[in-house]
């Protein structure tokens, strides 16, 4: 395939270890709804206890529309394991998140919900968090990331990882796709 | 496959929708879904904003158990909720499960309680199943030898609307415990001493397999608590052959096979059992004689020592957050609150065991004592059985069903800097409340405890009564 799957500019929050409870506040977690993630991301960095916009908020300048892609310091996604986390990014309008290091649970709990973790080289990632809204090409099939004016670097992803994200589909579509397979194991098994 | 099969693979391949490949995980069928008010919610609410239904509401059970209070409701039927969040919590499954048409056992049900401890009361667990829950602890249905384990919010949502979980095959790891248990030693010290010996990490990626003399001697509710703490040791799930004992006490309960079908179900549950020659990638011995009554003294469910052993040292993290030396013994160590409940340690046989010792005995001044049976069928058998005189004569409380100071979520926690000598499954950091410091035990050594009042080897109240 020659298109690539996601082609956007990059926009940084260069900040390492930004763990689960930056990325959605803890005080979501009892939320019985989806609704209102994109808010939640972030919310203690965009806004103040009464809900105005923070005066520093890091995300002002981000241009939801273009810029899909995150790029962050190391050790992305570190603490609980919740997976409010990759919703609220992908609420948010995130496609991919790029580091030199992610936390393990948060990686998987990203991919069973199609956000996509590239992880990078530290010398990849100080270029990118030197160099704000670079345009950057991802081919998931060729685990590829090109970055305009610097270069091309393959990323680590699991078969199964890569697979849904090629088809544009989530682990529920995957099962679903075999809902025929379903019905005749339950036929055949009296179940 | 080779002819000689493990329990587990048997299981496994009874589920087979289909087989894994290069590129993509199996997908597993499960035969039953238990669900809970916690990590239910966002699953109905991914399928709404789908458009999908519940492909199977006839094989999903659900009850409210980790927000629930555990005190009785006031005159106007009011519950005392820890926060406007927990009630929101419960209303929503209740609407959920309404909409769905999944049975839903609630407030009015005699089945009401800890999920993984009304599932089997209801006779709903059964050798051979496959089960799954949005809880980590759901391991516990091992005992029967269904292939049960917990899982996120993302997946409960797929066995809802597929009745199917995508699974890359899982190891196997045989965990053989052989000879009779001291007295005073119980199932929970079993486990405890297991998860000491190969470490929080040492099951990592694998199903166990508990067999042996010790496991066969073991009643179900002692299997239950060894296979509920599976996870505290890596595994994915436990597991223990069905036998005698499993049919006994599933027989006649209200979802279990009857009539011609009971028979049938059990000539098919007797050949779920590992072969003779069958290979585990792993096998790890116990001698029963080597296990005494077992503690934790740290800050994870692997920092675990025979209660006349000393504490280790070189954990300094630990150390600091107990407030215990290396080098010292836990015996004789103040205890502020004793918690005697969750999924490990709430069924009968448990607070037959707590009520032993509390019998003809007061709680030390001091020590507030909760007892917290696992379900409402638990506790009225508990109190059929003159139990709650026990406790409450004790100076025990003696509450309403839930997971309660397990994890605290429902507002039965401790306060900080506190000691709970607690018969629940994790010893981490503020688990049952900011900056509360857990000792995981036995019931025995928790009502031992509660009556000194201090850390106690509960062997001395068995000579005592001897």
């Amino acid at each position: 395939m020659s298109r690539p799957d996601i082609e956007s500019r990059t926009f940084n929050l260069a900040v390492e270890n930004i763990d689960t409870d930056q990325i959605i506040p803890a005080h979501f977690l009892t939320m019985t709804g989806r609704d209102g993630l994109d808010q939640a991301c972030f919310h203690a960095w965009r806004f103040n206890q009464d809900g105005s916009e923070k005066a520093d908020n890091p995300l002002r300048e981000h241009d939801v529309e273009n810029q899909k892609v995150l790029v962050t310091g190391e050790n992305f996604g570190c603490g609980s394991s919740r997976e409010h986390a990759p919703w609220a990014l992908l609420d948010y309008g995130f496609k991919a998140v790029i580091s030199s290091r992610f936390a393990d649970i948060f990686s998987g709990n990203a991919l069973k919900n199609g956000l996509l973790p590239v992880v990078v080289k530290p010398e990849v990632a100080a270029y990118l968090l030197a160099h704000p809204d670079s345009g950057v090409s991802i081919d998931i099939g060729r685990r590829s990331l090109e970055i305009e004016d610097y270069g091309e670097f393959e990323f680590p992803l699991d078969p199964f990882s890569a697979y849904c994200l090629m088809r544009g589909i989530d682990q529920l579509d995957f099962i679903l796709q075999g809902a025929d397979d379903i019905g005749r194991y339950e036929q055949s098994h009296g179940k | 496959m080779s002819e000689a099969s493990t329990l587990f693979e048997k299981i496994w391949q009874r589920h087979l929708v289909r087989p894994e490949t290069a590129d993509t995980p199996a997908v597993l069928y499960i035969d039953l879904q238990l669900l809970h008010e916690v990590t239910s919610p966002q699953a109905f609410e991914e399928l709404r904003q789908r458009g999908l239904g519940v492909r199977r509401p006839d094989r999903h059970l659900a009850t409210i158990d980790h927000s629930t209070p555990t005190t009785p409701p006031d005159e106007k039927g009011e519950y005392a909720w820890y926060t406007a969040q927990a009630k929101k919590q419960v209303d929503t499954v209740h609407v959920n499960c309404a909409a769905h048409g999944i049975e839903m056992h609630s407030w009015d049900s005699p089945n009401r309680g800890i999920v993984h401890v009304m599932g089997p009361e209801m006779g709903a667990t059964q050798p051979g199943m496959t089960i799954v829950c949005g809880d980590s602890h759901t391991a516990t249905h091992g005992a029967f030898g269904a292939l049960a384990f917990g899982i996120g919010t993302t997946e409960v949502g797929h066995v809802m609307a597929s009745q199917c979980l995508l699974q890359n095959k899982p190891k196997t790891l045989g965990i053989q415990i052989e000879g009779e248990l001291g007295p005073g030693v119980t199932a929970k010290d079993v486990i405890l001493h297991v998860i000491g010996k190969i470490g929080v990490g040492g099951g990592t990626g694998s199903v166990i397999e508990y067999f042996g003399s010790t496991i066969r001697a073991m009643g179900m509710a002692g299997r239950m608590t060894v296979c509920n703490m599976s996870i505290e040791c890596g595994a994915r799930a436990g597991l223990v052959a069905p036998d005698e004992t499993t049919f006994a006490y599933l027989e006649g309960r209200p979802k279990a096979p009857a009539g011609e079908a009971w028979e049938e179900a059990i000539a098919d549950w007797k050949t779920l059992k590992t072969d003779p020659g069958a290979v585990f990638d792993q096998l790890v011995g116990i001698d029963a004689a080597d296990i005494e009554p077992s503690v934790t003294w740290g800050i994870h469910p692997g920092m675990v020592i025979g209660i006349s052993e000393t504490i280790p040292g070189g954990e300094n993290d630990a150390l600091n957050y107990m407030q215990f030396e290396s080098g010292a013994v836990l015996t004789g160590e103040p205890v502020d609150v004793v918690f005697i409940g969750s999924c490990t340690n709430s069924r009968l046989a448990d607070l037959r065991a707590a009520a032993s010792i509390l019998r003809d005995h007061k709680v030390a001044t001091g020590t507030r004592t909760l007892v917290v049976p696992g379900s409402a069928l638990t506790r009225e058998q508990a109190e059929a059985e003159g139990l709650d005189e026990v406790f409450l004569a004790a100076g025990a409380e003696w509450r309403e069903p839930g997971c309660s100071m397990c994890l605290g979520m429902n507002g039965d926690i401790a306060r900080p800097g506190e000691l709970v000598v607690s018969t629940s499954n994790r010893n981490f950091k503020g688990r049952q409340g900011p900056g509360v410091r857990t000792i995981l035990a036995s019931p025995l050594t928790a009502a031992a405890s509660a009556v000194t009042g201090k850390v106690t080897d509960p062997r001395k109240f068995l000579e005592e009564s001897a």
